[in-house]
Order: C-alpha cells, then sequence, then structure tokens
C-alpha cells in the first residue's frame, strides 16, 4: 500500500472513531464501544509503524539526506495569490517519528483504560474524547502549514480541558481544567502574535517555504526581517520568542508550568497520554519544526530557550522531591525531563559536528515517552489498588504486585539515566550536547539528572519498600496479588517497559538529525562515567533515606528548614499568579473595564432607547383624541402651503 | 348689482368663511360646530354664484354647482345628525372634549 | 350708487352679524335661529344677482330642511336650555389667530387679481335653461353628477337611517332575529 494512503489513513481513523463513539456511542454497550476505540488505535499504531518502515527503510535516504515528503496537500484558504492556509500531511524524520510515539503510547493507554475506567458511567464519552486527542494530536505533527498546526494546537488543548475535566462534578478538576486552558490560551497569544510577524516578513505560511525564505542568507525576506532591532533583538527574533512562548505555554515552561500539576485532576491514564508523552511534547516539537530558522537566523532565541530550559528542569526537580502525592512527583517530574528536551534544543547549533543536541533532544523524546507512559500508568495501577494517591498510604506492595514492581523498577532505572536502558542513551547524548554548547548549562543539567535520580527512587522505595503504616497492617495476611486478571492493565505495562529497555539501542542519529543528514551520536565511555555516577549517587541516598522506614528524612527536612518548606510549596508561584490576578489584575483592569461596560457602553444603548422613549412620550399627546386640534393642524398646514405658493407666484 | 364690484363680494364670502372656520374651531358643542360648517359652505356658495354672474354670465356652472353643493350639505347634514345621536347615546353629551377616546 | 347696490351692502352686514352672532352666542337654540336668519340673507343676496331658482333651493332645502333638522337634533339631544361652556383662552387665541391669517392671506390675494369678464353675451338664468342642460347628456350636460348626486342622497338616507337606529336588546325571545338585526347593524 502507498504509504501516502497509510499516512492519511492514520488521521482519520481516529477522527471516524471519535465522531462515531460521539454520536452513536450512547446506543452501544461500553464495553463495545471501549473495543470498537482500542481497536482503531491499533490498526492505526501498525499503520504509523508501517508508515515509518517504508519512510525510513523502503524509500530511504538519497544522497544521505532525508527528505520531507508531502503525501497530501490541499488549499484551504486563500487570501492572495501568495498567502494561504494550506492543510496537508508532510512526512520527515521528526514527524513520522512522532507519528510512532502518539500512536503507540494512545493504543496502550487506550488498552489499559479498558479495565481502569471499568464501571464509569461516561465510559463511551471518555473513549470519544481519546479519540479526538489522538487525531488533533497527529494532526499537530504532520501539519504542513504554521497555521494548521495552530489550529490542531487549539484542538489538542480542547481535548486536554475535555480530559481534565473530565470528572467535572467535582470543582478541583473543574479548576484544573479551567486553569490548563486559560495559560495555555494565554502562551497561545504568543504564539498569533509570532505567527502573523513570520507571515508578515516571510509572506507565507508553508513550513518548507518558511524556512527556505528565512534562511537562505541572501533573501529578501530574511533582510527585511532583520533590518530594525527593537531591545536587542532583531524582528525575526521576537518573532520566533513568541512563537518559542506559544510552546513554551504547552510544554510547561517557567513561568508557565502551573496548569500541569493541577493537571492530574484527570484520570491517570489521561495523564499518562497527554502529560506525559505526548501533548506536552507539543512545545518541543514546534521549536524542531522551525529549528532552522531558529539556529541559522536567530540563534540568541535559542540561547534563551536554553537558559529557560536548564531553570525550569533544575526548579521542577527540587519540588519534586519534596512532593507527597505519586502524581505530583510524576507531574514535575514531566515538566523537569521536558525541560531536558528544550535546553537540548537551545544548545545545539547547526551543521556538521554541532546539531548533536537536536538528535538528543528528539531521542530523549522518543525514549522518555516509553517510560514516563509506564511510570504513569504503573501509578494507576497503584492508585487502583490503593484508592489513595498520598505515598503515605502506599508501602510494601513489591509483594501483591509483581508485574508492576518490576516494569515500574525498570522505568525508573531508565528516568535515572543507568545503562544499558534506553534512558541512559538519550540523557547522555544531552548531556554531552551541553558540554559543548554551553558548560553551565551542562553543570546544571549534571546536579539535575542526580536530583532526578534521587526523587524518581525516593518514590519507588516509598511505593513498593518501606513498610507501611497501620494502614496495611494487616500486610503478611493479605499479600493477595491485586493484580490478577488485570490483563488489560499489564499488558501495556509490559509492551511499554520492553520499549523502556530496549529503545535506546536504536541508533537515532542515523534517521534523525536538524538537516536530514544522519550523524553519529557520540558515545564517550569517560565522559558518561560523571552523569552514571551522579545518578547512582541519587539512588544510593534515596536508598538510604527511603528503603526501611527510618527517620532519617525528617532528620534532612529540619536540616534544610525553610528551603524545604519553599519547595513544598512549590515556591508559592500559584500564589503569585493568584494573588497577581485577583488584586491586581481584576482590581486594577477587569473592575474599571466591568463598570465602563456596564455604565457607559451599556448605558450608550440604554441611552438611545431612553432617548426614543422620551421623545416618543414627548410626542404622544399630539394624537390627542381632539377633532378640533387636528383639523387646527390640517388648516395649518393648509395655510403654510398657500404662504409660500404665495411667496412664489405672487 | 353693476357698481357693487365683484371685490366686495368676495370679501363678503372670505369673512363669512372664516367666521365659519373660527366657529369650528371655538365651539364645544357638536351641533354648534355643524352650524358653522354650514356657514362655511354657504360662503362657497355666494362665491360660485358671484363668479357665474360677473365673470362667466354666458354659463350656468356656478348655479349647478351651487346646486350640487346644497344638495351635499343636506346629506351631510343627515349624517352628521345621526352621528351625533349616536355619540349622545354613548358618551352621554355633545361636548367634544368628552368625545376624545381614540387616542393613545 | 344704485338701490341694489345699498341693499347689497345692508344684506352683506346683516349676514356678517347673524354670522358672528351665531358663532359667539351662548344658547343653542339662538344659535340655531340666526344661522336661519343668515341663510335668509344669504338667499336675499341672491336675489339680488338675479338667480331666483337658486335663492328658492336655498330657502327650500336649506332654511326649510337643515335647519329644521338642527333644531330636532338639538330637542333630541336635550340641550335647549342650557348655556353652551367656553374654552380656554389659549385654545381660542390659535382658533383666532389661524382664522386672522386665513383671512389676510385670501383678501390680499383677492385685491392682486384682476377680474376680467368674458364679454360674451349673457344667456338668462331661467328654470328651464338650468333644466335643459341638467338634464343633457352632450358636452356640457350635468345629467352624470345629477344621477350620482341622487345615488349619493340615497345611501346617505339609509346611513343616517342605520348609523341612528336605535339596537335592540338582547333578549332569548329575540334571538332568532338577533342575528339579522346583527348584519344590518
Amino acid at each position: 500500500m502507498n504509504y501516502d494512503i497509510s499516512s492519511i489513513l492514520i488521521l482519520v481513523l481516529p477522527l471516524l472513531s471519535f465522531i462515531g463513539l460521539a454520536l452513536f456511542g450512547k446506543r452501544l454497550s461500553p464495553c463495545i464501544s471501549g473495543i470498537i476505540g482500542t481497536t482503531v488505535l491499533f490498526i492505526t499504531a501498525f499503520l504509523a509503524i508501517y508508515t515509518a518502515y517504508e519512510y525510513f527503510f523502503a524509500v530511504g535516504s538519497q544522497a544521505g539526506t532525508y527528505i520531507p515528503h508531502t503525501a497530501i496537500k490541499f488549499t484551504w484558504l486563500q487570501f492572495n495569490e501568495n498567502l494561504s492556509i494550506d492543510l496537508g500531511i508532510v512526512l520527515d524524520p521528526i514527524s513520522v517519528m512522532m507519528l510512532i510515539v502518539i500512536t503507540v503510547v494512545s493504543a496502550m493507554v487506550h488498552l489499559y483504560s479498558i479495565m481502569y475506567m471499568r464501571g464509569e458511567d461516561r465510559f463511551r464519552t471518555y473513549y470519544a474524547y481519546l479519540a479526538l486527542f489522538t487525531f488533533s494530536m497527529l494532526g499537530l505533527v504532520v501539519s504542513v502549514n504554521l497555521f494548521q498546526m495552530y489550529m490542531f494546537w487549539e484542538l489538542v488543548g480542547v481535548s486536554s480541558f475535555l480530559l481534565i475535566g473530565f470528572y467535572f462534578t467535582k470543582d478541583s478538576a473543574i479548576a484544573a481544567a479551567k486553569k490548563a486552558f486559560i495559560v495555555t490560551r494565554f502562551a497561545d497569544l504568543g504564539f498569533l502574535i509570532g505567527i502573523l510577524m513570520l507571515s508578515y516578513g516571510a509572506k507565507t505560511l508553508d513550513f518548507a517555504t518558511l524556512i527556505e525564505r528565512l534562511t537562505q542568507p541572501g533573501s529578501a525576506h530574511l533582510a527585511s526581517m532583520t533590518a530594525c532591532s527593537f531591545l536587542g533583538l532583531s524582528t525575526l527574533s521576537w518573532a520566533l520568542l513568541l512563537v518559542f512562548m506559544g510552546g513554551a505555554g504547552k510544554s510547561a515552561m517557567f513561568p508557565l508550568h502551573i496548569w500541569l500539576p493541577d493537571a492530574m485532576e484527570g484520570p491517570t491514564p489521561v495523564s499518562a497520554l497527554i502529560h506525559a508523552a505526548t501533548m506536552v511534547v507539543a512545545g518541543v516539537y514546534l521549536v524542531a519544526r522551525l529549528f532552522p530558522i531558529f539556529a541559522i537566523s536567530a540563534p540568541d532565541v535559542l540561547t534563551i530557550i536554553a537558559y529557560i530550559g536548564a531553570f525550569t528542569a533544575f526548579f521542577a526537580a527540587v519540588i519534586a522531591c519534596t512532593q507527597t502525592d505519586i502524581k505530583r512527583v510524576l507531574a514535575y517530574s514531566t515538566i523537569s525531563q521536558i525541560a531536558f528536551m528544550m535546553f537540548a534544543l537551545g544548545v545545539s547549533g547547526w551543521g556538521e559536528g554541532r546539531n548533536e543536541g537536536f538528535t538528543a533532544s528528539m531521542f530523549h523524546l522518543f525514549t522518555h515517552a516509553f517510560f514516563k507512559a509506564l511510570l504513569f500508568l504503573g501509578a494507576g495501577a497503584i492508585i487502583h489498588a490503593v484508592h489513595s494517591n498520598e505515598m503515605k498510604d502506599m508501602g510494601g506492595l513489591r509483594k501483591s504486585m509483581p508485574i508492576t514492581h518490576i516494569t515500574f523498577l525498570l522505568a525508573c532505572l531508565a528516568i535515572a539515566g543507568i545503562p544499558p536502558f534506553a534512558g541512559f542513551f538519550s540523557k547522555e547524548a544531552i548531556l554531552s550536547s551541553a558540554f559543548h554548547g554551553n558548560p553551565l548549562v551542562f553543570y546544571v543539567a549534571l546536579v539535575t539528572s542526580g536530583l532526578t535520580a534521587f526523587y524518581m527512587f525516593r518514590l519507588y522505595f516509598k511505593i513498593f519498600w518501606s513498610k507501611a503504616a497501620e494502614s496495611h497492617g494487616h500486610e503478611q495476611e493479605h499479600s493477595h496479588n491485586h493484580e490478577k486478571g488485570m490483563w488489560a492493565m499489564n499488558i501495556p505495562l509490559m509492551i511499554l517497559a520492553v520499549g523502556a529497555v530496549f529503545a535506546g539501542l536504536i541508533p537515532f542519529g542515523s534517521f534523525v538529525s536538524a538537516d536530514g543528514k544522519a550523524i553519529e551520536l557520540p558515545f564517550h565511555l569517560a565522559f558518561s562515567i560523571a552523569p552514571v555516577a551522579v545518578g547512582l549517587l541519587g539512588i544510593l541516598i534515596a536508598a538510604s533515606l527511603y528503603k526501611t522506614k527510618n527517620d532519617r528524612p525528617e532528620q534532612v527536612i529540619e536540616a534544610f528548614g525553610r528551603a524545604y518548606r519553599w519547595a513544598y510549596h512549590k515556591y508559592y508561584i500559584d500564589e503569585i499568579y493568584l494573588f497577581v490576578t485577583k488584586r491586581v489584575l481584576f482590581n486594577l483592569v477587569g473592575r474599571p473595564a466591568a463598570w465602563f461596560d456596564r455604565n457607559l457602553v451599556d448605558g450608550m444603548i440604554n441611552g438611545y432607547a431612553y432617548i426614543t422613549t422620551t421623545t416618543s412620550e414627548a410626542i404622544k399627546p399630539i394624537q390627542s383624541g381632539r377633532l378640533q386640534t387636528y383639523s387646527l393642524f390640517f388648516l395649518g398646514g393648509v395655510l403654510l402651503i398657500a404662504v409660500l405658493l404665495f411667496v412664489k407666484f405672487l | 348689482m353693476e357698481q357693487v364690484p365683484l371685490s366686495h363680494v368676495l370679501i363678503l364670502s372670505s369673512i363669512l368663511f372664516f367666521l365659519g372656520i373660527y366657529g369650528f374651531f371655538s365651539r364645544r358643542n357638536m351641533i354648534t360646530m355643524l352650524m358653522s360648517v354650514e356657514l362655511i359652505l354657504n360662503s362657497i356658495n355666494i362665491n360660485f354664484v358671484a363668479f357665474n354672474k360677473y365673470l362667466y354670465p354666458h354659463q350656468l356652472e356656478g348655479v349647478f354647482f351651487t346646486l350640487f353643493i346644497i344638495t351635499i350639505a343636506a346629506a351631510e347634514v343627515s349624517l352628521a345628525i345621526a352621528i351625533v345621536i349616536n355619540l349622545y347615546r354613548r358618551f352621554n353629551t355633545i361636548d367634544i372634549e368628552d368625545t376624545n377616546t381614540m387616542k393613545f | 350708487m344704485s338701490a341694489s347696490a345699498i341693499l347689497f351692502y345692508i344684506l352683506g352686514a346683516l349676514i356678517l352679524t347673524f354670522g358672528i352672532l351665531t358663532v359667539f352666542t351662548r344658547k343653542i337654540f339662538r344659535a340655531a335661529v340666526y344661522l336661519l336668519l343668515s341663510l335668509i340673507g344669504i338667499a336675499g343676496i341672491y336675489i339680488l344677482m338675479d338667480m331666483q331658482f337658486v335663492a328658492a333651493l336655498q330657502i327650500v332645502i336649506y332654511v326649510g330642511g337643515i335647519v329644521v333638522l338642527i333644531i330636532f337634533s338639538i330637542f333630541l339631544t336635550h340641550q335647549a336650555g342650557e348655556r353652551l361652556p367656553s374654552r380656554l383662552p389659549k385654545h381660542l387665541l390659535w382658533a383666532v389667530s389661524m382664522a386672522s391669517v386665513g383671512l389676510g392671506l385670501t383678501i390680499w390675494t383677492l385685491y392682486n387679481y384682476s377680474y376680467t369678464p368674458a364679454g360674451i353675451a349673457p344667456i338668462e338664468h331661467s328654470v328651464k335653461n338650468i333644466g335643459r342642460q341638467l338634464l343633457s347628456y352632450d358636452k356640457f350636460g350635468y345629467v352624470f353628477p345629477f344621477e350620482v348626486v341622487s345615488v349619493l342622497l340615497l345611501a346617505a338616507m339609509i346611513g343616517s337611517i342605520v348609523i341612528a337606529m336605535k339596537k335592540k336588546q338582547e333578549t332569548p325571545s329575540n334571538s332568532p332575529n338577533s342575528g339579522e338585526k346583527k348584519i344590518l347593524n
């Protein structure tokens, strides 16, 4: 089958699943709708793997470069003869890689949800939303046109809102959904302005044309966009910075990260799909898509991206060390890992020997999807068994949940960067590119990977090892297997574990790189000692504090004192936001605007009505019903006309 | 009658006309309003007859018009009286100020 | 000044006086009588102008019919002995000003117009001539308006009967007829 058709089918099948489940789901039983949704996604996953095989192997690279291939493109909205919004599907290395990631993780989540969400009465709606989300994310990554990506971007935001607020009877879920949507929407304002600036400067919205026009050294568009500068950055840099602002919102960079921890109010499989593997990497994907422009024409923006990414990674890792809700820990871990990908793009350059960062970032995206989804699904299994999110209600679960235990351990090893698991290779690539690009970022990243190992194993030990408190006192008698019969939850865990273990062995550089040419990711034995050592150190510290129940953690907390409290309260960022919005924005901007609207705008309209009614009331008595008044007016008119005629004719 | 210029006759009829108009506007009783209308119509009759006699003595149109006006005035008065009687039955008064129900 | 001219001026003054009295008097019955006298004066003017037929018409129809009808209506509406209320001065002011403006306009127009007689030999305004032209159907015949006016009189007659008819009270014994009466009403 021609892989154009398969790529179109990849997009169309989830859309049909969404429409079918949304319109007809009520007539099907929940079981059937779950099976339909899952089957469609599995077919889509196979199609994605087939497309990847075709693209990378059967068609392969021409002269060492993977050429972007447009599967379909049609003009949707034509503004003038130069500018139009096209819709289409483009296949190039990063989009094909993302197709695999999205479809495989989504298929796993669909399968997992059959048993996780059993008994939920909005089961069918859930599957419809999942299909909608998958469709929008797929559309985002294969976009041919910047505006098409923006449309799917917003659609992804909507699906995320629907899924986070799935349990809409809980106030906290509604608030979290609103927060996610508003924060990302606010970031999308910057994105839209960036799009407009870019399209104004380059007179096009198409990705290929945009890149070509803004990266050729002698092009007129590039000259016009870099001609004048504002606060030290050229117009092009500002446009790209605004586009990055949109990406920062979706990818939870500081200070727009506040929505991601709260988004854990949604069901856990949703967190696995959206907030670990797919939606949050959309920002990274956006920067990767426009990477040639960033790297060649606006490298100062890349530096800014690198610093923001590095700061966010460290910041989130510190907070993750103190949280007690397992989903919150995983959320902050996600923020930190996405920031890794972001600064890896930031320290990358362009051209031979310098674009290692790009490949490292994409590699980490690929492997992170697997082990983070695995971690979330495992957390879901644990929550399902223990019926609570807090770590203090768990402990010693390794006997009663063996499969979850093993897969969780594998994922933790992967994320800590222990060889030969997947995370080691990708993280090592990132650190090596940071070392060559920006040494400050390298040292921050090194410390952060140590913290990553520490908090992940803190989580692991607290869940599976340390003896619990009295709530699980009957542990010895009741060590039954919580997992018996939950095949639909165990199989995805195992499949993803395979990915987490072996995905690192793929020679990623020969497939994905910034300019399409294959590169060799360098692997220096001497260089990798430092990260591995830091990781093992983190694991050992966590083991000593948490493997068995003791009071060393409390002593450490005492020692840190106020710093611990600040980290525990997430550095009060949410409170600052609340203060700014409630005190400053609402009172200084919102209330006057509301007053203006109510009194002046409404007042003006009411004034028109008032004038009309008053005039009407004043004129009304003319129709007094008195015959002689009427005839007086009549005579008056006749005399007036007579006078006019006399004046004219006599 | 030849010494009386036409303008004097016309002045007579004009004054009578505007007397009728003043009476129509200033009277409160419907029947007296009707009488003022009769004054108006009669002044018009004088006009027609005067023009016929002074300016067009070879024609008879003035007479005919006068005839028709008198006839129609008769018809009109009978109808007006019928209406006045009907109104009197409804409002128990023939004051024109009290029959102002067709208003806002 | 021939006698007919003096007679004209006296009659004119009488007409105006009685007209003013009609319009200004406070008693209805006297207004009707003043109107009657004014109409008789107008008939006199017609006779002075050699239009005897019109004068006869005036007396018969106007004086003998219309004024009598008016007096009947005065009696029917129980107004005979009462004094009439007067109006607000503001309203009277409007009426006076309108009337005087109109009067001024008319008189000014009258004076600015030159009246030229046709100069053709007059014919006699006898009943024979009037009757012959009234009922002739050639170019200057008035038979068509004559017929139309007779239809109008018929309509006016029926109309005034219908308008002034007293409505019968609705009783069960009258209900078979009341439908028919309703249509007529």
